[in-house]
């Protein structure tokens, strides 16, 4: 009878963990959908915030979280899946090995908050790129490239043996053979590294404080959409942080309904991709 | 004859191109391996060689065991040691109440919930890994801190010494932080417990246990390493957040009380690094190093579990 | 002949199933099986794989209760008591029915946890108490000289001979009435099998036996009856000296000459 009772306490323990959990996304969304969608506008969207003018507006941290974004990706995405190639393909078990995969490991453990110190000591100061968006994305490259690597390796180890072997006998090179066989095989593991770490990209803000700065303003002319990279810049994270702070809580609950939007999309999409990966 | 030696020619020049390529492929996939080590040993450099020069002015038992935190001062003082204890205190009370409701949700999810039922909760678990830092700082301090503070004024009702702080203390930032861990937690736990052998169970309940007590005995003791590696990678996600704590935990360098406004490792960091210069910008980078050594040795301890767990 | 048929029906039938159908799904896993079997006997289960042999044995217990989708008619008895009924406390149960799989399979915890987790389940806690009881357990499973210095060592360190008979001191430390025995030497080698089916000879004093074989030698050596299946049907079941010299069935005769299976 003790039993049954004890049992079923702690079942209850169980579900209301579960529930928990799935409360606190509901609430979370719920809370920020009803008081961050009556401040998006066409208007917020589309215009840059301006004392002058009057304006509140995240066009220009939205293409500061875009530049982010697809400078980040151009520096890890080579890099994070040459390593798994190495990793996967061409070095031997042993000690360099070892050292790759702990290092990997490590640098996913690091906080971004160091990353921030890094970046901002590192490329910010030695390499003399100062608070600008490519020093920025230079630092997040390095936070996202075990993701890229992981997922990348994952998906090299679950092509089959036979197709290399298959195009080793019909005499293809290795090189040959990795860029026909291998990263096609692998493309979906490749492109869910990559969706994961555009998530990280955006809603990342403590790496990005003191490296891309806080910028929000958009180029004036089409020289400027270059210099941009040079420029300091805020992506919409950061933005909400720095509005949060300020307390300007209508534009910081406008910002946050615009990036969950972002981030319920990609989840959608590393699922749908994970389910069509399945069904192959 | 001549056509043949051309061929020859043409194969053996094609051939040689191709080694030439294959190695070439080859050297700069191993630099791409090699990137990973590059950017650890450069980090762990760089957070040495930016660190030690205000410990070596300062004195590292001034720094790390003196709580008097008074940078600005005509005398300025640099004492981190109530930042290091908070960042410890806030982790372990993270860890104390995040790591419960995570493994009770992994159980949920791996052995209690009909598939319906676990197709509604396992998709909240990714999103809420998914949900930027900032957004949980954003609902600790509209939703948590208000609600906190009615908690402060309640429990320090005839209290005439309590500082105020609105809610935003240690406590708050701890229970975000626990919020914030859940969904490394559960994920890693469900995937060990999904790996305890199904004969196990079977064995436990022919013995005349119940599906309560089996769990509880025997499934979640036989994926503790599994369990232990989530907690160990959710202790380093706590002590590494600094952008949603530094919305919700009043900012001000205490030693860390549940009630009291507190400073962590990493907010100190990002509350000051703004405006800081000289030696107190040094400092900034020291307390950085602190939490590199940190973080550190949690790497060390869960590769260590990992390297354990692959052994028979 | 005579006298062992009049001492077979003397004895008495300590569970019995009557019109037992059971069925994963759409497959008709078990049809219509009625068996007896006998108290302080050991009765043998034989037929080829996927005949219905290990799916009767999870019965008697009620493990196939943790099956999905499956559905199970008839009648099981175990003295006269309907375990299938609403009445019936599974766990109360399975400490009288106790089992012993295939794999041995140890809990990852010291071997004094392995024997005392089943007693500690039921409600014992005297330390004292769960002693004599782990050591009268390993004793009966003829493990304790082996394992007495090293107690509160890891369960997982043993061989696989020495795991299985841990496996079978854990079932018997709740002290079971009846014991199945799912192929429970055919992960063994040589000498540990030979020392598992001396335990289930001597078992039979205190418990009663039911084991599942694929080896038609070892159904021979160690068992009193033996039941052989095929296709989920019950074909023949007899004291094992008889089913082994005077098969009545065509089919188990050609089964136990090795036609095939």
């Amino acid at each position: 009878m003790m039993r049954k009772w004890k049992d079923d306490v702690l079942l209850c323990l169980i579900y209301l963990a579960a529930f928990f959990t799935e409360f606190l996304l509901i609430g979370i969304l719920g809370y920020v959908f009803v008081k961050g969608f009556p401040q998006v506008s066409l208007s917020f969207l589309t215009n840059v915030t301006s004392v002058l003018q009057g304006t509140a507006g995240i066009a220009g941290n939205f293409v500061n979280t875009l530049y982010m974004v697809v400078m980040t990706l151009a520096v890890a995405v080579p890099f994070g899946i040459g390593a798994a190639i190495y990793l996967n393909e061409y070095a031997r078990p042993g000690r360099v090995v070892r050292l790759i995969e702990f290092t990997t490991e490590t640098l996913a453990g690091i906080p971004s908050i160091l990353f921030g110190l890094f970046g901002m000591v590192f490329f910010g100061t030695t390499l003399g790129l100062g608070y600008s968006i490519l020093t920025g994305a230079l630092t997040l490259a390095l936070m996202v490239l075990p993701l890229i690597t992981k997922n990348t390796q994952e998906a090299l180890k679950a092509v089959p043996e036979a197709y290399r072997s298959g195009a080793f006998g019909m005499g293809a090179g290795k090189w040959y053979m990795i860029r026909t066989i291998l990263l096609p095989a692998a493309m979906p593991g490749i492109v869910t590294g990559i969706l994961l770490s555009v998530g990280r990209i955006l809603g990342e803000s403590a790496a990005l404080l003191f490296t891309a700065g806080s910028g929000y303003f958009l180029p004036r002319s089409f020289g400027g959409w270059f210099r941009k990279l040079s420029e300091s810049g805020g992506t919409l994270t950061v933005q909400l942080y720095l509005s949060m702070s300020k307390a300007q809580y209508s534009v910081a609950f406008g910002i946050a309904a615009v990036l969950l939007c972002m981030v319920l999309g990609i989840n959608f999409l590393v699922r749908m991709l994970a389910k069509k990966w399945d069904a192959v | 004859m001549c056509l043949k030696g051309s061929e020859s020619e043409y194969q053996r020049n094609r051939s040689s191109h191709a080694r030439g390529v294959e190695k070439a492929a080859e050297i700069l996939f191993g630099l791409c391996g090699m990137s990973a080590i590059l950017a650890v040993g450069s980090i762990t450099l760089y957070m040495i060689v930016n660190g030690i020069p205000a410990v070596l002015q300062v004195g590292w038992k001034e720094i790390l065991f003196s709580t008097v935190w008074m940078p600005t001062a005509k005398e300025p003082s640099f004492g981190i040691f109530s930042v290091i204890l908070t960042s410890i205190a806030g982790t372990f009370l993270a860890v104390l109440i995040g790591v419960p409701l995570a493994v009770l949700t992994a159980v949920f999810l791996s052995e209690v919930a009909p598939a319906h039922l676990a197709s509604i909760v396992r998709p909240a678990v990714e999103l809420l890994a998914g949900i930027p830092s900032v957004i949980y700082g954003v609902l600790g301090m509209m939703v948590l801190n208000p609600l906190m503070y009615r908690l402060e004024q309640w429990i320090f009702a005839d209290s005439e010494t309590h500082q105020f702080t609105g809610g935003a203390n240690l406590l708050s930032a701890a229970i975000v932080l626990a919020v914030m861990i859940l969904p490394t937690v559960i994920t890693i736990s469900e995937a060990a417990i999904r790996a305890v052998p199904p004969e196990l169970m079977a064995s436990s309940l022919a013995l005349g246990a119940s599906f309560v007590q089996t769990i509880f005995r025997v499934t979640l003791p036989a994926a503790k390493s599994g369990i232990l590696t989530a907690v160990v990678l959710g202790i380093g996600r706590a002590m590494g957040e600094a952008m949603a704590i530094s919305l919700v935990s009043g900012n001000s360098v205490n030693l860390p009380l549940p009630f009291m406004s507190v400073r962590f490792l990493t907010t100190a960091i990002v509350s000051e690094m703004g405006y800081a210069g000289g030696l107190h910008r040094q400092v900034l980078f020291t307390i950085g190093l602190v939490l590199f050594g940190f973080i550190m040795v949690i790497n060390l301890v869960l590769h260590r579990i990992l390297k354990g767990e692959g052994r028979p | 002949m005579a006298g062992d048929k009049g001492q077979r029906r003397m004895t008495q039938c300590k569970m019995m199933t009557e019109k037992l159908n059971v069925y994963y799904g759409k497959r008709h896993a078990l049809k219509d099986v009625d068996i007896r079997i006998r108290s302080h006997a050991v009765t043998a289960l034989i037929g080829p794989s996927g005949c219905g042999k290990s799916t009767f044995l999870k019965t008697l217990n009620r493990m196939n209760d943790l099956v999905g989708n499956v559905r199970i008619e008839g009648q099981v008895y175990l003295d006269g008591e309907d375990i299938y009924s609403t009445r019936m406390d599974v766990t109360r149960l399975r400490k009288r029915v106790g089992m012993v799989f295939q794999q041995p399979n140890p809990f990852p915890m010291t071997i004094y946890d392995n024997i005392a987790y089943g007693p500690r389940i039921h409600g014992i806690k005297g330390k004292e108490q769960l002693d004599g009881i782990v050591e009268r357990s390993l004793r009966q499973a003829a493990i304790w000289e082996e394992v007495r210095e090293g107690l509160y060592k890891s369960a997982l360190g043993l061989s696989g001979g020495q795991k299985q008979r841990l496996c079978i001191a854990r079932a018997l430390a709740v002290e079971p009435e009846v014991l199945l025995m799912d192929e429970p030497t055919s992960a063994l080698d040589p000498v540990s099998t030979l020392k598992v089916e001396e335990l289930m000879t001597a078992f039979k004093q205190k418990y009663t036996i039911v084991i599942v074989t694929h080896n038609m030698q070892q159904a021979a050596r160690i068992s009193d009856d033996t039941v052989f299946f095929l296709e989920g049907e019950l074909v023949e079941s007899d004291t094992t000296a008889r089913l082994f010299s005077h098969p009545a069935d065509r089919r188990t005769r050609a089964y136990i000459n090795g036609r095939f299976g």
